[in-house]
């Protein structure tokens, strides 16, 4: 069934995609990894321990898209800004943010790449039949179950859906509007989603 | 002077108390492990007041219900209805309260939410 998982026997899923479909996925995935960047240790010594070591960032993201997927841990949402606390909040946040920021990027990246390499496995495959059938391990499902979700926030903060009568907008959205095609991937990544859930859940 | 070698506890005057049960089959030097909905009796001072620390999810228009009930299920060990119960709570009225303990364990369960892509805060349950 195309655009849909499956539940494997044994466990596990399948879905089958066209080769089109084994590129958009592939490219936002590569995309993804690009905004998420590198590990702290990609850019220092040869010292496996620096990793370990090293402190995040202490500051918000400047990306929404990066702020969306590493929010602040302390600062409620609904509270007003200057309000009683709010400088201890953004404290705590910024202390939380330098000691589980990169663990948080690294488990991300992780993910993404995940599905890179799914799909590459895939792909000589899919070049001669013009598709072919993706198969996950359960740890694998696990990995894509993330990074679409990742995937579907970053194009949900590019696309600027903030609530729910956006989503219904999109929908709407005529066709020579330039925010279509995204619109559709975003559209088709939760189709996607929605049914690699569901294998998990039975 | 005289030296002293007596080896002295790493927290002086700290007594735990372990929940009864949550040792059997634990086999000495097993890292102690307090069960989490039953927290151990502590008499150490600490630096805030004894006020509970709760994790809340908020709701954001992109995960999808299914999601968020899953996380809640995997992650919590929560059955399906209460899964199900916490995401509505986050769906119709923006927030739930999720998880509550000590403030370790709410930003490790605030970091696992973000793991998944869930928007979670921490807080002290003043109420």
């Amino acid at each position: 069934m195309p655009g849909h998982f499956e539940p494997l026997p044994g466990g596990g899923a399948a879905v089958a995609l066209d080769d089109v479909e084994i590129s958009i996925i592939r490219s936002l995935a590569v995309q993804l990894l690009e905004l998420i960047g590198p590990g702290p240790a990609e850019d220092a010594s040869g010292d496996p321990l620096a990793e370990l070591f090293a402190e995040g960032p202490s500051e918000p993201p400047a990306d929404p898209v990066l702020r969306r997927l590493f929010p602040d841990a302390y600062t409620d949402p609904e509270g007003a800004p200057g309000a009683r606390g709010a400088d201890e909040q953004k404290a705590h946040s910024a202390e939380f943010r330098r000691y589980t920021e990169n663990d948080l990027r690294a488990g991300k990246r992780d993910n993404a790449l995940a599905v890179v390499r799914s799909l590459d496995a895939l792909a000589s495959e899919a070049a001669d039949e013009g598709g072919a059938v993706l198969k996950l391990s359960p740890q694998e499902s696990q990995a894509w179950l993330r990074a679409l979700n990742d995937l579907r926030l970053a194009i949900g903060s590019r696309l600027e859906i903030t609530d729910e009568d956006d989503t219904d907008l999109l929908y709407r959205l005529p066709d020579d509007d330039p925010r279509k095609p995204m619109v559709m991937a975003y559209l088709w990544l939760g189709g996607l989603q929605e049914t690699l859930v569901a294998t998990l859940m039975t | 002077m005289q030296h002293d070698d007596r080896c002295y506890p790493l927290f002086v005057g700290v007594t735990i108390s372990v929940p009864r049960g949550s040792m059997d089959g634990v086999t000495s030097p097993a890292p102690l492990e307090t069960e989490r909905t039953e927290p151990a009796e502590e008499v150490f001072a600490v630096p805030e007041p004894d006020v509970p620390w709760v994790t809340i999810v908020h709701n954001d228009p992109v995960n999808l219900m299914s999601y968020v009930t899953y996380v809640f299920q995997t992650y919590f060990g929560y059955s399906k209805d209460k899964a199900t119960k916490l995401m509505m709570d986050v769906h119709h009225k923006g927030r739930a309260v999720v998880s509550s303990g000590s403030r370790e364990e709410m930003e490790r369960d605030v970091q696992a939410m973000h793991g998944y892509g869930l928007w979670a805060t921490l807080q002290q349950d003043r109420k």
